[in-house]
């Protein structure tokens, strides 16, 4: 009887541990996310003392500083900070459902989805403004539905689905890069920039339809983030444990798709992103508890942090997504050779 | 019963007895493939007449359309050339491999092709054909063997999912840093993007006949290794014990299918899925035996490419579609119903 309770005073002790850890975790990753805010707000081409950086941001003129800070670097910095949350979170939502880091929207061809109906919509419509995202929203979710269907017998096989997604993702490709040859008033050198996703320009009003994703779609997956993780211990103990998993699926591609397919009509598809951001968190704050947030934040880190190398700290200036993918690229290969080499399925 | 066995073959209608004829088959796609050269010569952005295309043929540009007809001659040729180069090369592949899904496009072998291109034109500032073929050949090279080192680690060896997830991982890798690499270089974006997307637009003689070499050579290489390719097609086990020296035979195939993609590469940009369902097609046609697949895959391929073209001509009028898009729309879907029809445990 004693021993019992003890063994439980441990579990309980042992998970206490566990989530304070988490809890240190994600406090510190949102820490480090907010100095780094503070400092892109600060240092760019010049130098702004955080005197006056608060001041701007408090509504005040301040000369010099308000067109900077007020115009130039708060409006990036936001937008950048959202796109990564929305990213972050889509992509570790997908790779937590389907049980494989391979499947996250930038490489099964999900984002080449909404990528594909917003370069559709801003080149052959020429619309702008949150109509877009509607249509990438839209298109997004169609694409998700048709590699599912495609995907499915029997039930959905990950690898099935990765390898299916790998095919739709050609085809879009190839949709795009047409859209854009038929785009007269597009120089290739922008077309591509907007392809690998940038912040350039940023306006603040931009950060409305990511904050509204955010709320609505990223709310969603976090009240089914509980079922989503029973999701990971196999589709049959989820059902076990209670979990509704086909309606659960369902949501969460929604939600997922959702707060992916905004984010990239506004920014474009910032490469690797969404597919960076999950395994980085898992890493961080080990298994235990949701990854959803810690995913989400890091994210945004990896936006804000990569978008400022490409501006100030590497000779010569490139959107966020080419820093981005360059260093995901390699991520991605290790991934695979690690897999590989443990035998794993993936 | 033997008697009905026996007599079965006489009573087979004489049009099934032709189709499964080889030699049938060789004069029809040879036909399909003189069609559409005709076709490809005549039909394009501007319709030209047949006196035209003639006098065009003997040597005169004055009318405008003797003048499409001479820009549309060495297009043809190309696409005969490149689409019987992929073809070929992506039967070796599966082949060598013995998966269904291996492609030039889909092992990563054309991105690193074009990888090695672009890094070339970018830092080393290489202009001519001939530097692009060699830049492009390494380059494919180094792809194919990293891609297969990755895709093999581990127990079981190389398998069909392994390596198509390897490549595809290395294809996408390697494409977002052919485009970082594009984007820092504004002065040699323009010309890079278009070949990037591959065509065979702006064709040449004098550009193909840097890359014809390579190309015979590796079309020599790759009939030489037919034979060897249906001893490994048993297993390698059973090739050893057939005499076969398994791994220099693999190696050489390869070696065969990477001077074709490579040189293609170099004058067409990375051009997908060809290599991936042409064999398919092929093994419809003639089975299975490489010695009849690698020449019949080389039609195939031709005739595939040729019409792609066309189409690509056609569909966008007034302007064109590059024949890298054309082939993705028409292979894509043929990869994902490859990708369904296997069962889960052999994916």
């Amino acid at each position: 009887m004693t021993a019992a309770a003890f063994s439980v005073e441990t579990i309980r002790f042992a998970r206490r541990t566990r989530e304070q850890r988490r809890h240190r975790v994600i406090a510190a990753i949102a820490a480090l996310l907010f100095a780094l805010f503070i400092l892109t707000l600060c240092l760019g081409q010049s130098f702004t003392s955080p005197g006056d950086v608060l001041r701007v941001l408090l509504g005040e003129e301040v000369p010099g500083a308000s067109f900077t800070v007020g115009q130039l670097r708060l409006p990036r910095a936001v937008l950048s900070v959202l796109a990564g949350l929305c990213f972050g979170m889509g992509g570790a939502a997908f790779q937590i459902m389907l049980r494989n880091p391979l499947a996250s929207p930038d490489i099964i061809g999900i984002s080449l989805g909404a990528s594909a109906a917003a370069v559709f919509a801003i080149v052959v419509l020429s619309l702008n403004g949150p109509i877009v995202s509607i249509f990438a929203v839209i298109a997004g979710l169609l694409v998700a539905l048709l590699i599912y269907g495609l995907a499915f017998r029997n039930g959905v096989a990950g690898t099935r689905f990765i390898l299916v997604g790998i095919g739709v993702a050609a085809m879009l490709q190839s949709m795009i890069a047409y859209t854009l040859s038929q785009a007269p008033a597009w120089t290739m050198q922008e077309a591509i920039r907007w392809l690998t996703g940038s912040v350039n320009g940023a306006q603040l009003e931009q950060s409305a339809p990511l904050l509204f994703a955010l709320l609505v779609f990223g709310g969603l997956l976090l009240i089914c983030s509980r079922d989503l993780e029973a999701l990971r211990l196999g589709d049959d103990t989820a059902a076990a444990l209670g979990t509704n998993v086909g309606r659960t699926r369902m949501l969460v591609i929604l939600a997922a798709v959702g707060t992916i397919a905004v984010a990239t009509a506004v920014t474009g598809p910032i490469a690797f992103v969404a597919f960076l951001s999950g395994p980085i968190a898992a890493r961080l704050v080990g298994h235990n508890g949701s990854l959803l947030v810690p995913a989400a934040l890091v994210g945004a880190l990896l936006v804000l942090a990569g978008d400022y190398c490409g501006q100030f700290v590497l000779p010569g200036r490139y959107p966020v997504g080419v820093v981005t993918g360059a260093l995901g690229a390699p991520y991605l290969i290790y991934l695979i050779v690690r897999a590989n080499r443990s035998g794993s399925s993936l | 019963m033997t008697v009905a066995s026996a007599a079965k073959p006489t009573w087979r209608p004489a049009i099934v007895l032709l189709t499964r004829s080889r030699g049938f088959w060789l004069l029809a796609l040879l036909a399909l493939l003189a069609l559409l050269s005709v076709l490809s010569v005549a039909v394009g952005t501007r319709d030209v007449i047949w006196a035209d295309i003639l006098a065009a043929l003997s040597g005169q540009s004055d009318s405008i359309g003797q003048a499409a007809v001479v820009v549309r001659l060495p297009r043809t040729v190309l696409a005969i050339v490149a689409g019987a180069a992929l073809a070929v090369a992506g039967t070796i592949l599966q082949g060598v491999t013995r998966n269904p899904l291996a492609d030039p496009g889909i092992l990563g072998i054309n991105m690193g092709a074009s990888l090695a291109v672009v890094i070339g034109v970018a830092w080393f500032g290489i202009a001519s054909a001939q530097a692009y073929t060699w830049t492009a050949i390494l380059g494919a090279g180094c792809a194919a063997i990293f891609v297969y080192t990755i895709g093999s680690l581990g127990r079981g060896g190389a398998t069909p999912l392994k390596l198509a997830l390897a490549g595809a991982a290395t294809s996408i890798a390697f494409s977002s840093l052919v485009v970082a690499l594009m984007l820092s270089r504004a002065d040699i974006a323009g010309g890079l993007q278009a070949w990037q997307i591959g065509g065979v637009g702006g064709a040449t003689f004098e550009r193909m006949a840097h890359v014809l070499p390579f190309l015979l050579a590796g079309f020599v290489i790759s009939l030489l290794s037919a034979k060897k390719l249906n001893s490994l097609a048993l297993g390698d086990d059973m090739a050893a014990g057939l005499g076969e020296r398994v791994a220099l035979a693999r190696a050489l195939a390869a070696f065969g299918a990477i001077l074709l993609c490579g040189a293609t590469t170099a004058i067409c940009g990375p051009i997908a899925f060809v290599g991936l369902v042409v064999p398919h097609l092929c093994r419809l046609l003639v089975g299975i035996d490489h010695r009849w697949l690698v020449p019949f895959a080389a039609l195939v391929g031709a005739c595939l490419l040729v019409a792609a073209d066309v189409v690509g001509r056609v569909v966008a009028r007034p302007s064109e579609l590059d024949v890298g898009i054309v082939t993705a729309f028409i292979g894509a879907p043929f990869f994902i119903w490859i990708v369904r029809r296997q069962r889960v445990r052999d994916l």
